[in-house]
Order: structure tokens, then C-alpha cells, then sequence
């Protein structure tokens, strides 16, 4: 067993989902078959190999520093689940 | 004549010369789709009204004696993880059930200036996260050759809808084979561009470094067409490529002498239907005949692809669908503190898989295993890409089967989600390298289409349209319709 009960759990609270017992048994056995057959990747001899995190060779696109108009507020919060006086409106974050 | 079995460039021809009317094309469409649209349910949304409003404007512009663009009047479906202003965009997720983007992707604006008309939005697995639609938040589309069995996915709802004659032309997003795959499972082609090709500004993120936005059409000659309309450099997308658009259609020309194709034998994957095997070394011998010069190469590093793209590609969701936080758009749960609500609001809101590849990512990611894994992918991925390079030294296109097998019936995956996951081991290679790719159909399995792979060299769409073109005419599979509905 690659991934215990113990790091399922730990991985959804990182992922910031809730797991019950029936869905941690059954994630900790479908993403064990995965990671099985991902260790494939330990045969491939990769050293001195480069990563690749993107295929083209781009570094730093910037465009001309000028101001250009953005999104209107009413427009922005057009989808917000809950706003007050123009902000998005949370859940406490803090204690107190 | 019904006019939503013809395909755009004839219905152009035919709106030039006053035949027809726009606002006739798109009520073919509409009666069209209430006839079939309950056996194939391509559709999450309708935009019907504004669809006829736009086939309108067309008209009158016609009448005007105004030159018209290609697509101009011509109705097409977005797929729903595509922002349209205004329009519902769902991504076939709960979490997104109720989110009206406030802006247009590129793509949809670039659709828009030429005066297409759009029909609605279709149907997909989450967050592009599948290969059937069976993992779409809402409900399955199906093959419009075989309701049993699955579109594929997981632009499954453009391709049944094109598939159908729903829509004349759709658009897909491709981030493992998404637009190409089901493209194959329903007989019609789809194109993914090379990385950067299409602007991805207001396509909602997968994997952003694989994910391109492609055509889904009954033909080559349509691909070339709807690929022009959507292509070039856009400067709200950093990756996008700034690099003129060629005119594509004049790429399609039957002549494909002195081409050199190559066969990587690695794609012939243990497992594969032979019926699949068969139809892709005829369509071989056809590019031969035509005077195409063939040679097999090899590809070693082909069967990693797949475990590479799994820990990329999740690795990449677990980072962009974090902002489902239920703070800024979309559902949000029920909880007295942030940690909670954000918990709920993402555990109602996304489906298993999309838990699933979150969960896989994050764990990939995250502390002491990122080198194991997320790394490992990464140098894998690598040598990948040099795999396509060094093909690509010796030969002009690439040509592969698509997938394993033909569609599969709906069902018959879904408890297993690797062997689900393997029926993109054709189609993933292709993404981790960043080049162009088409599918088209190269023959039949009972009545089920298998689609033939054509790969290019990176900003080479016109030499892999031009031999998909120069095959599609020697054959008669692209002027076969879906027997849905008695067509």
C-alpha cells in the first residue's frame, strides 16, 4: 500500500473535501491502483534529464505598463453567493 | 433538403447565392433537435432566442449585399466550459450550476465576429474530467450511432451534437484527447491545435499546460474553416503563440505525393480491438497509394505517457480548482467558519472524479512526494516531447489509431477508473508534447466509427489538414450521417 487511510485523510483536508468512512475505503483503494500503475515511471532512467512543466519557451510575457479598464464592481460580484456594500461577503475568519 | 445535414462550407455557398436564409439553417437546427435532442441530450443549455436574433442580423446583412465570413449564419455549439457572456456555463458541474460568466472567452468572440450563430451550450464530463460523459454533474450524451453506448469525452456533447446534426460545427476543449477522442467515438473530425495556436482566455482551467481549444465538425474542409475563425495570438493568454494565421482552407488540397508518414509501433498497445488495428494499416496503404512515402519509427517512451499525464494533469487540477471556494462565484455550502463552508461548498459541489484527480494531485504535490512524483512526471514528459522531436526529423506526420477500441457502452467503465483512464493512452502524448493533432474517420466496427490519428509537427495544422483532407476524399465514412432518427 502506497497511501494509507491516514494520508487520504490528511490529502482531503488539504484538498478541503469531506470524506466519510465509505468514501475514504474507496478512494485509499482506487488511488492505490493508480499510483500502482504510475510507478512506471521509476523504470525510466531520467538522469540529467530536464523537467518540462510547460512546452513552450516562454519566460516573463509582459505587456506595456498601462492602465487599462477591468472588470466593473457590479459585474465582478454579479456571481458572488453572498455580497454586502459592494465586497464579498465570507464566513468568520477569525477567532473573537 | 434538410439543411443541418449539410456542412458549413456548402451552407456558405448556399447563403452567398440567396438559396437559403439564416434564419432557415437555424430552424432546421432547432426542429432538428427537438426531434433527436431527448435520445441523444447533447445540450445543457438552448440559447435558442438569441441564435434566431443572430440568424437574423445575418440575413439582413446578406440582403445588404454585404460580403459575409465563412461561418457567418452557420450554427454551432460551445462547449459548456467555455465562458459565454451572459450564457450559463456550467463545466457539467454542480459547482458552477448557477454561473453567469460576465465575459466572453476569445473564442467566442472571435465566433462572434464572424456572425456565427450559437445554439447552446453542450454537454461534458466535469471539468473535462473523463472520456464519456458519464461524469458530467448533470446527465449522460449519447452515441449518436449507438444510443447504448458512450459519445466519449469529454467534449462528448459537441461531438454527438455535430454528430447528430444538432449543430453544424462545434467547438471542444482538449486537454488529453477530450475533443479528438469523442470526435472518433461519433465518426466526425476534431482537431486539437498546437499549444498556443487557440487563445485559452476564458476556457475554464484543467490542465494548464496541456489544455487547447479545438473544432469538432463533420469534415476537414469544416475544421480548416471554424480552425481559422478561432486561431492567433491573443494578448490576455500568455502561452498564446504569436504567430500568423495561414489561411487553412488552402491547405486542403488531395496531394499528398512525396509526403513521408511515419507509423510509431508503440501506439499498437496490447489490448487494442483488431478491428482498430485493421482499419488504421488500410488507411496506410491509402496514404501509400496516394504516393505517400511511409516508414515505421520508434517512439520508446510512448507507454509512460499515460502515468506522466495522470500526475501532470492532476497535479495542474488540484492547483486551478482550488479557487472553487464558494467565496467569488458559484455554490457555496452551508458553514459557520471559512475552513467549513469552503469544505462543503466543494464536497456538494464536485463530483467523484473531480475529487478523485484533486485528491491524486494534492498528494502528488505535496510534501515528500513531489520529487517522486510530480518531478519524475516532468522528466518524463521530457523525454516525451524528445521522442516527437526526433520523429519528427525524419518524417512530415504521424498517424495513430485513436483509441484502443470504438466507443464502449455506457456503463461499462465506470467502476473502474483506470481502465477508463486507459482509453486516452493514444491521445495523451500528444497534449504532454504540445503538438497538433487530427482525428478523422478511417473506417467502421459493426456500426460504430474508429477514428485514424494524424499528428504534426508543432504550427504544422496545415500539412496534418491537408493529409487528413487528401484521405477524408478517398473515402466515403465522412459523408456518412449517425442512422439516429432515421437519417
Amino acid at each position: 500500500m502506497k497511501i494509507t487511510r491516514e494520508d487520504v485523510e490528511n490529502v482531503a483536508l488539504l484538498s478541503r473535501l469531506e470524506l466519510n468512512e465509505a468514501d475514504v475505503a474507496k478512494f485509499t483503494g482506487q488511488l492505490n491502483a493508480i499510483l500502482d500503475y504510475v510507478d512506471m515511471l521509476n523504470m525510466v532512467d531520467t538522469s540529467g534529464v530536464e523537467p518540462t512543466a510547460h512546452v513552450l519557451p516562454l519566460k516573463n510575457v509582459m505587456r506595456a505598463d498601462e492602465a487599462k479598464t477591468s472588470l466593473p464592481r457590479e459585474l465582478a460580484l454579479s456571481n458572488a453567493p453572498q455580497q454586502e456594500d459592494g465586497y464579498f461577503k465570507v464566513p468568520k475568519i477569525m477567532e473573537g | 433538403m434538410e439543411l443541418n445535414k449539410l456542412k458549413a462550407h456548402e451552407l456558405h455557398r448556399k447563403l452567398q447565392a440567396k438559396e437559403i436564409s439564416a434564419v432557415e439553417i437555424a430552424e432546421a437546427v432547432f426542429s432538428r433537435i427537438s426531434a433527436v435532442e431527448d435520445k441523444v441530450r447533447s445540450y445543457i443549455t438552448l440559447t435558442r432566442e438569441e441564435a434566431m436574433e443572430q440568424a437574423r442580423r445575418t440575413d439582413e446583412k446578406i440582403g445588404r449585399g454585404e460580403t459575409i465570413a465563412p461561418l457567418a449564419g452557420i450554427p454551432g455549439a460551445i462547449k459548456d466550459n467555455i465562458c459565454t457572456k451572459g450564457i450559463k456555463t456550467t463545466c457539467g458541474s454542480k459547482i458552477l450550476n448557477n454561473f453567469i460568466p460576465p465575459y466572453s472567452a476569445t473564442v467566442v468572440d472571435k465566433l462572434s465576429a464572424q456572425d456565427t450563430v450559437i445554439v447552446g451550450k453542450t454537454n461534458m464530463d466535469e471539468f473535462g474530467m473523463g472520456s464519456s460523459t458519464e461524469n458530467s454533474a448533470y446527465f449522460n450524451s449519447r452515441n449518436p450511432w449507438d444510443t447504448d453506448a458512450v459519445p466519449g469525452g469529454s467534449s462528448g456533447g459537441s461531438a454527438a451534437a455535430v454528430a447528430a446534426a444538432e449543430a453544424i460545427w462545434a467547438i471542444g476543449s482538449d486537454t488529453g484527447g477530450s475533443v479528438r477522442l469523442p470526435a472518433a467515438y461519433c465518426g466526425v473530425v476534431g482537431l486539437k491545435p498546437t499549444y498556443g495556436r487557440v487563445s485559452r482566455y476564458g476556457l475554464v482551467a484543467y490542465g494548464s499546460s496541456l489544455d487547447q481549444i479545438g473544432p469538432i465538425t463533420r469534415d476537414v474542409t469544416d475544421s480548416a474553416l471554424v480552425l481559422g475563425a478561432i486561431s492567433g495570438y491573443d494578448p490576455a493568454d500568455s502561452t498564446s503563440a504569436n504567430a500568423a494565421v495561414p489561411d487553412y482552407t488552402k491547405a486542403l488540397v488531395p496531394d499528398i505525393r512525396g509526403m513521408k508518414v511515419g507509423l510509431p509501433k508503440e501506439y499498437f498497445v496490447a489490448g487494442m480491438d483488431p478491428e482498430v488495428g485493421k482499419a488504421v494499416y488500410r488507411a496506410i496503404e491509402q496514404l501509400k497509394a496516394m504516393g505517400a512515402d511511409y516508414k515505421e519509427v520508434s517512439m520508446p517512451h510512448t507507454s509512460y505517457a499515460l502515468a506522466a499525464y495522470y500526475v501532470v494533469a492532476t497535479a495542474e487540477v488540484s492547483s486551478n480548482l482550488a479557487r472553487y471556494d464558494g467565496v467569488g462565484f458559484g455554490h457555496r455550502g452551508e458553514g459557520n467558519d471559512i475552513i467549513s463552508m469552503c469544505k462543503r461548498t466543494r464536497t456538494e459541489g464536485f463530483g467523484e472524479e473531480v475529487r478523485r484527480r484533486i485528491m491524486l494531485g494534492t498528494y502528488a504535490l505535496s510534501s515528500g512526494y513531489y520529487d517522486a512524483y510530480y518531478l519524475k512526471a516532468l522528466k518524463v514528459r521530457t523525454l516525451i516531447k524528445q521522442d516527437f522531436d526526433k520523429a519528427f526529423e525524419q518524417v512530415d506526420i504521424l498517424v495513430t489509431p485513436i483509441a484502443p477500441s470504438p466507443a464502449f457502452k455506457i456503463g461499462e467503465n465506470v467502476d473502474d477508473p483506470l481502465a477508463m483512464y486507459l482509453q486516452d493512452v493514444c491521445t495523451v502524448p500528444i497534449n504532454l508534447a504540445g503538438v497538433p493533432a487530427i482525428s478523422l474517420p478511417c473506417g467502421f466496427k459493426g456500426n460504430l466509427p474508429i477514428g485514424l490519428q494524424i499528428i504534426g509537427k508543432p504550427l504544422a495544422e496545415e500539412t496534418i489538414l491537408r493529409a487528413a483532407f487528401a484521405f477524408e476524399q478517398s473515402n466515403d465514412y465522412y459523408q456518412r450521417l449517425a442512422p439516429l432518427g432515421g437519417a
